[in-house]
Order: C-alpha cells, then sequence, then structure tokens
C-alpha cells in the first residue's frame, strides 16, 4: 500500500536529493501535483475527502515553496543531512562576516539622512543582491555529494553560509520596509 | 459520485447532469450575477433587463427591505434606512468603521459579538445581513433565468480582504440560502475571464480599482494554471475615495460645514461622482451646491484640478502595485500585460498614472464592470462539476500575514504574507503552571510588529489539556487555511495524543449562534426551524458520503482493501443507511463519523495513488 506520509520533499517530487534542482521540472510537476490533489478538484466530495485534499494540497504547496527558494533548499538539505538549525542561538562565528553585517547595517541607517535616499537605499539593494547570488553559489560547491548522497566537504561551510544568507534576506526585508517608508513621505 | 474524482479528477459518474451554478460579483457600489449558458458566460440581467444591480439596501416598516436601483433613488430622502456600500463595513468593528470617514450617513450600534449593526426602522441589521440580502436579491434572479435552484456558487471578494472581511462574506451567503463553492478574489476571478477569451501564458498583472477597495495582483498563467504570484491593495480605497476628495473640495469651496445633513451629505457625494465621470470625456464641468442655510454655489472643476484632488489615492495605489512586484519578485519589463479592472479604471487619471508606472499602455478593452463576475462565473460551472475535462487550476495566496500575540504585545508570524493556499502550519505551545487545562491564543494578520498596528482576528481558547507540570505538556496547534483564505485551528497534546478543545471568538465576526439566529429570522427560513434545518444538512452530506463511497468501492475498492476492511466500511455504510432514514440528526452525525472512521485509510490510500499517478505521468513525460 502506498504511504508516503515520511518521504522527503525531494521525493515528494521525485527529484533527486540535491541542491541543483532543475526549476522548470520543478514547476511542472507542482502543477499537476496540484490538478491531482487541490480542493477545487474536490469541490463534490464527501468532507472528509475535501479535508484530506486540503491537507496534501498544503504540504505540497509547502514542499514547493522549499524547494524553489535556494535559501530555504539548501537549509532543507542540511536539515536532512542531520543538521539541526536552532534559530534563536544560530549565529556566525565568523569574525569577517560579523564585521561586514555590522557594516551594512550602518550603511542602512544612513540611508534616510543621505542626499538621495531612493538612489542610496537601490544601491546597497544591489549589493545584497549580488551578495545573494554569490552565497548561492558558494552553497551550492559546500552542498557537493558524492554517488551515495554523502556530503563531499565538511558541513559547516554549508551551515554557514545559510547563516549568511539569512542575514541577507533580513536586511532585504528591512530595506523594503524602509523603501514603502520612503515612498509615503514622498507622496 | 464525488469519490470518483479522487482518481479521475473533475469526472462524474453521471456525465450528462448539468448543475446549475452561478458566479455573484458582490460589488462596493454594484453587484452582478452571471452564469455559463450553453458554453458561454455571461452575465443575468434582471426583469428590466437591467445587469448590474445597486449595492443598496433600503429597510422599509413593514414588509421586505428593497434592493437594487429602487432603494438608490430614494437615498437622498431616508439616508438613514438605505444602505449603500455596506462592503465597506464587512467583518470590521465599529472603531475601523468611524475610521473611514466622519461622514458616514448611518447610525450605529455596538452588538455583543464586536460586529456592528446600522439602526434602520425595520430593526438593527448587521453588514451581514444587509449584504445577505443583495445575495438573496442576485440568487432569486438566477434561479428565476435559469429555470431552477442553485447547486452552489463562486462569490468573489476583494484579494486584500482580511480573514474576518471573507467569512463576513461567507456568512452572508449562508444567510441567504447560497451553498458557497469557492469565495475567488477578484483579480484572479478577472484574470480567468481574460486569460481564457486571449489565451494569454505568461506574468500579468491585474490592476483592480472598484468602487471601494483596491488591489493588485500579479499572476502567472501557464496552461490552464492561473498562479497568483503575489497580491497588495488597500480594502478602504476606491472610487467612493476619489468622489469624497471631489465632494470636500466643493464643500470646501460652498463652505458647507463637516456636520452637514445626511442627505445633503448623500446629495454632494453624488454629485461628485456624477462630475468624475463627466470629466471621462470632458475637459472641465460646471458643479453647484444647494444649500439649504445659505446661498447656492456655482463652480467649474477642470479635469486638471480634478486630478490634482485624486492625484494622491491615485499615487497610493501605485505604492502597493510596487510592493506586489517586489514580493513576486517580478520586475515591470517582465510582464506581459497590465489588466483594468473595476469601474474606476474609467477616470483618464488612472489610466495615464498607471501606464507610467508601468511603463506600458494597460489593457482596457475588456468591461471592466462585469469581467469579475464573469470569471466567477466560469470557476463556478468548473466547480460544480460541468467541464469534468477542464485543466483550469486557481492556485491563490493569503494577501495578508497571519500571526500570533507574543509576550510584550508582540506578533510572530506563522504564516507570511503571499504564501499559495491552503497553507497549513503547525506551532508548539506548553503550560507555564503546574495542571493548567487552558491556553488562550490571540491571533491577528497584518505585517506589524505590535499587536495593536494588526487586526484581531479571534481568540482561541485550548480546553481540556490534560493536567500536567508546568511544560511537560506539549499542545501542538495547527493552522490552517483553506482555498477561500479561511482560517481554521485544531489543538493536540501531543505526548497524550488527547485533542483540545479549540473554543473560537471572532473579534468582529458572527458566532455561529448568531448566524442561526439570522437564519430562523430570515425570510427562506422561515417556516422551518432550526431542527429541520440540522436534520436536512446532515441528510445532505449523509448522501454525498453514500455515493462518493459506493462509486469508490465499485471503482478500486478491490484493489485498496483487504476483505476485512472492506467488511468494516460495509457495516458502517449499513449503519448510515439506516441513520439516514431515521429524523435523529445527531445519530446521522455518528453515522457519518462511523463511516468516514471506516474509510480513513481507504481515502487516504486514493489520494496518494493519485499523486502517484500523477508522478507517473511526469516520469513518461520525461523519456519522450
Amino acid at each position: 500500500m502506498p504511504t508516503n506520509r515520511c518521504e522527503s520533499h525531494f521525493e515528494l517530487f521525485g527529484l533527486p536529493q540535491s541542491f541543483e534542482v532543475n526549476l522548470a521540472k520543478l514547476d511542472r510537476i507542482y502543477r499537476d501535483l496540484q490538478r491531482s490533489v487541490h480542493p477545487d478538484r474536490f469541490t463534490n466530495a464527501s468532507e472528509q475527502e475535501r479535508r484530506i485534499s486540503i491537507q496534501q494540497a498544503a504540504r505540497i504547496n509547502d514542499a514547493y515553496a522549499i524547494l524553489k527558494d535556494p535559501l530555504s533548499r539548501g537549509r532543507y538539505l542540511l536539515e536532512l543531512h542531520g543538521h539541526e538549525f536552532n534559530d534563536e542561538n544560530s549565529t556566525t562565528r565568523n569574525t569577517e562576516f560579523l564585521v561586514e553585517q555590522m557594516e551594512l547595517r550602518e550603511v542602512l541607517a544612513d540611508v534616510r539622512d543621505s542626499d538621495d535616499p531612493m538612489g542610496a537605499l537601490n544601491a546597497l539593494m544591489d549589493r545584497i543582491t549580488d551578495r545573494l547570488k554569490e552565497s548561492t553559489q558558494r552553497l551550492s560547491a559546500c552542498l557537493d555529494q558524492d554517488e551515495t548522497g554523502q556530503l563531499t566537504g565538511p558541513i559547516d561551510g554549508a551551515v554557514d553560509t545559510v547563516l549568511k544568507m539569512k542575514f541577507y534576506r533580513r536586511l532585504q526585508e528591512d530595506m523594503l520596509d524602509l523603501e514603502a517608508e520612503l515612498d509615503n513621505d514622498l507622496a | 459520485m464525488a469519490l470518483l474524482q479522487i482518481s479521475e479528477p473533475g469526472q462524474s459518474t453521471t456525465p450528462h447532469e448539468h448543475r446549475l451554478a452561478a458566479g455573484i460579483d458582490l460589488g462596493t457600489t454594484n453587484s452582478l450575477v452571471a452564469s455559463v449558458r450553453s458554453g458561454s458566460a455571461e452575465t443575468l440581467p434582471d426583469a428590466e433587463g437591467f445587469h448590474l444591480l445597486p449595492s443598496i439596501v433600503r429597510y422599509v416598516t413593514n414588509g421586505d427591505p428593497v434592493v437594487g436601483s429602487v432603494a438608490g433613488a430614494m437615498a437622498v430622502a431616508d439616508p438613514l434606512n438605505t444602505i449603500a456600500s455596506v462592503k465597506r463595513f464587512m467583518g470590521r468593528g465599529l472603531d475601523d468603521i468611524k475610521h473611514l470617514g466622519a461622514q458616514l450617513p448611518y447610525e450605529f450600534s455596538g452588538s455583543g459579538s464586536g460586529m456592528p449593526s446600522i439602526r434602520t426602522v425595520a430593526g438593527d441589521r448587521s453588514p451581514v445581513e444587509v449584504s445577505s440580502e443583495i445575495l438573496r436579491t442576485l440568487k432569486d434572479r438566477a434561479e428565476h433565468t435559469l429555470g431552477g435552484e442553485l447547486s452552489g456558487v463562486v462569490i468573489t471578494v476583494p484579494a486584500y480582504f482580511d480573514e474576518a472581511q471573507r467569512q463576513a462574506t461567507k456568512d452572508a451567503a449562508q444567510i441567504a440560502g447560497l451553498r458557497v463553492l469557492r469565495l475567488l478574489n477578484e483579480p484572479t476571478a478577472a484574470a480567468v475571464a481574460y486569460g481564457l477569451d486571449r489565451g494569454s501564458e505568461g506574468i500579468i498583472a491585474i490592476y483592480d480599482l472598484g468602487g471601494g477597495t483596491f488591489d493588485i495582483s500579479i499572476l502567472r498563467l501557464d496552461k490552464g494554471i492561473f498562479e497568483v504570484l503575489s497580491t497588495a491593495g488597500d480594502t478602504a480605497l476606491g472610487g467612493d475615495d476619489l468622489d469624497r476628495a471631489i465632494a470636500a473640495w466643493m464643500m470646501e469651496q460652498a463652505s458647507v460645514e463637516d456636520d452637514a445633513g445626511h442627505g445633503e451629505l448623500r446629495r454632494l457625494m453624488q454629485d461628485a461622482c456624477a462630475a468624475k465621470q463627466a470629466l471621462t470625456d470632458k475637459k472641465s464641468v460646471r458643479v453647484e451646491v444647494q444649500r439649504s442655510d445659505g446661498p447656492d454655489w456655482q463652480g467649474e472643476l477642470t479635469r486638471e484640478h480634478c486630478n490634482e484632488l485624486i492625484d494622491p489615492l491615485i499615487r497610493k495605489t501605485l505604492r502597493s502595485c510596487r510592493r506586489a512586484l517586489r514580493d513576486a519578485g517580478v520586475r515591470v519589463e517582465d510582464l506581459l500585460e497590465v489588466v483594468m479592472v473595476g469601474g474606476s479604471t474609467r477616470v483618464p487619471r488612472v489610466r495615464e498614472l498607471v501606464a507610467e508606472f508601468f511603463d506600458c499602455e494597460p489593457m482596457v478593452d475588456i468591461d471592466p464592470d462585469t469581467v469579475v463576475a464573469i470569471g466567477a462565473a466560469i470557476q463556478a460551472d468548473i466547480l460544480a462539476g460541468n467541464k469534468p475535462d477542464d485543466e483550469t487550476l486557481l492556485l491563490d495566496v493569503i494577501p495578508l500575514s497571519l500571526g500570533l500575540e507574543t509576550m510584550g504585545s508582540l506578533v510572530e508570524k506563522i504564516i507570511p504574507r503571499n504564501t499559495t493556499i491552503p497553507v497549513t502550519r503547525a506551532q508548539e505551545f506548553t503550560t507555564f503552571k503546574d495542571g493548567q487545562t487552558a491556553i488562550s491564543l490571540h491571533v491577528l494578520q497584518g505585517e506589524r510588529e505590535l499587536v495593536s498596528d494588526n487586526r484581531s482576528l479571534a481568540r482561541f481558547e485550548l480546553r481540556e489539556i490534560p493536567p500536567m507540570t508546568a511544560g511537560a505538556a506539549r499542545i501542538r496547534v495547527t493552522f490552517q487555511v483553506d482555498a477561500d483564505g479561511l482560517l481554521g485551528v485544531t489543538a493536540q497534546e501531543t505526548t497524550s495524543g488527547v485533542l483540545s478543545h479549540v473554543e473560537v471568538k471572532p473579534s468582529y465576526g458572527l458566532t455561529d449562534r448568531e448566524i442561526e439566529t439570522m437564519l430562523t429570522a430570515s425570510i427562506n427560513h422561515a417556516q422551518g426551524d432550526m431542527e429541520m434545518r440540522r436534520l436536512q444538512e446532515q441528510q445532505v452530506a449523509a448522501e454525498r458520503l453514500l455515493e462518493a463511497i459506493h462509486s469508490a468501492l465499485l471503482k478500486d475498492g478491490d484493489d485498496f482493501l483487504e476483505p476485512e476492511e472492506q467488511e468494516r466500511i460495509a457495516q458502517a455504510v449499513k449503519l448510515l443507511t439506516k441513520a439516514r432514514q431515521g429524523r435523529d440528526h445527531q445519530a446521522i452525525k455518528r453515522a457519518i463519523e462511523g463511516v468516514e472512521k471506516a474509510s480513513l485509510q481507504y481515502v487516504e490510500r486514493r489520494m496518494n495513488a493519485n499523486i502517484q499517478r500523477a508522478m507517473a505521468g511526469h516520469k513518461l513525460q520525461e523519456f519522450e
């Protein structure tokens, strides 16, 4: 009897467990899976089927969201390899990066008072976008696996990169908030 | 017949049975009903041939409320009993409503549930009840035109409606005696009508400025899938507000005080709206204010000046557009098209500024008033089961983040905005006192950090937690947002497996009891009492379940079930068949639960087989 409660997200989508994912294929499979379980396909079914269909559709949405995004995919892959992230306590010990964090925070704090706040903000946004791109490449290299699915390198580098990316993402969020504020001020 | 859909989604055992279904656009200023007839979706007119139903309800001393243009004609003469733009009050508290504008021409009274009522000569009426009158009028129109009872409807709501506003809309439908197949976001409905009509594939933006609400949705259209990437908007910004800006200027010019009478304010709003509409074609328009307590005022409003008055409001919509693009991770140049929806997009200045922002000419060649209802009708036809082979699927998102109140009146986000629905998220809680048996949770919706800056949706009380030492209990609370954007909460103590009882106190909604009272009071249900209604509900549910299980077993019972499992289901089915013939709704309910329990694994196995079939199709494709 088929049961797929405990499958990994990769297994659910029939994809190899790897950081490199064929996104076009992921999209296609996602849509076909949703077509087969989405509650809109069960409007006239029994309450029970509708409940199960919602659960399945939610599970597929969740898995898709994780696999689609490099940060959450990398993080998930590390969890599959046995690393536990503890959100409150996970900080990097990389001093170089700590210095960079402080610097970036300062740049963001100064945006408001600069001559051209929007311009300054956009420049910072571009910088962070580049950083995220670099980090994604690094993460990909760190998460290289051998034929048996074991990581070829030490896990620390990958964990560190995930934490970095998390920081950049948070900074992005804050930048978007600031953009909205600046937008409101201009109006 | 429904279970068959598990193996062949959308297939019905009786393919030629056509179910009557309709799409309803429940708008701030106007409402519409549409249906698919002989293959094409069209809006349905009333007996006089009018398609648009003004969303206005007038209550009278003796007799049924009047809905539509007849009610609208009395708006100036009888402002207190003639309710317009009631959509603005849906799912809102009294404070929010006061915040919407000090010039509202109604008298409100608070009620126990936090949902305010409007004082009328017919008694206090909640916004939900007022909306249900509009829905009932459209239901009657559809059933009369289509010649039978509606099996279900799709009702559209602004994409940016929060959970409370959605729930209020669904409650209104229930009171009107409608079965809601789906609450559909207005821009998504427009995308369906537009996308299917033009066969567009790619990323599009739907800019929807209605009478009282604004939505922007970014969608990806691909082979029948309408995937919403992001949505943003303002549920208190629309054509009404443009009118209000113009009316405010007129009042200032004519030295009319802010506390002018209700009738006078109504007339001003109507004149402002007329001036706005006239400026669509003309460069300038004469406006006048007749005053009861002074000389009349006459003046000239040029299009240029009008633009100055409304620009700040339009720019506000563009800020939402920017955020939607950001959230979708899409740049302006990635967009295939920008589609204009909603009556207020007729305003030339709106088109100008939208064109400027998106750096392209927006599409204005579809009827902005009817496209939402048409899209809803198409989706209703599919959901009712009339198009078994249809590949259309709508994947929508939650517009605002859902969160929980934590220490220090802060909000912890559980489900971020623009997450695709349905979605479930679980969170674990523990007790902080020995023997504690209850936990209270406060659910909020919004993007801000502080509790007070977000919308309070509901307070949940988890009861019947088994008493343990402090910190020992593990209560797993699961939040589920369904495809309608409605929230459900379940809780379980994981060490003992005991399900906690979840008691919901909606902040601005109606309790189940209040809805029942309104149902009993409403005309359609006046003859039957509550017991009768409950019995009917259970009978319908039993019917559906029996049909589903019967056809499923015929199809693949032997493939998925051991003989003893089949026997267990057969026993439960026998009990339900017997209970259904009786008049005890509780007995039927218990028997339904019995069948569900006996067939749970079966349904799950079939659903999994479904997934595997979808995957198998892929493996084949990959080799091709």
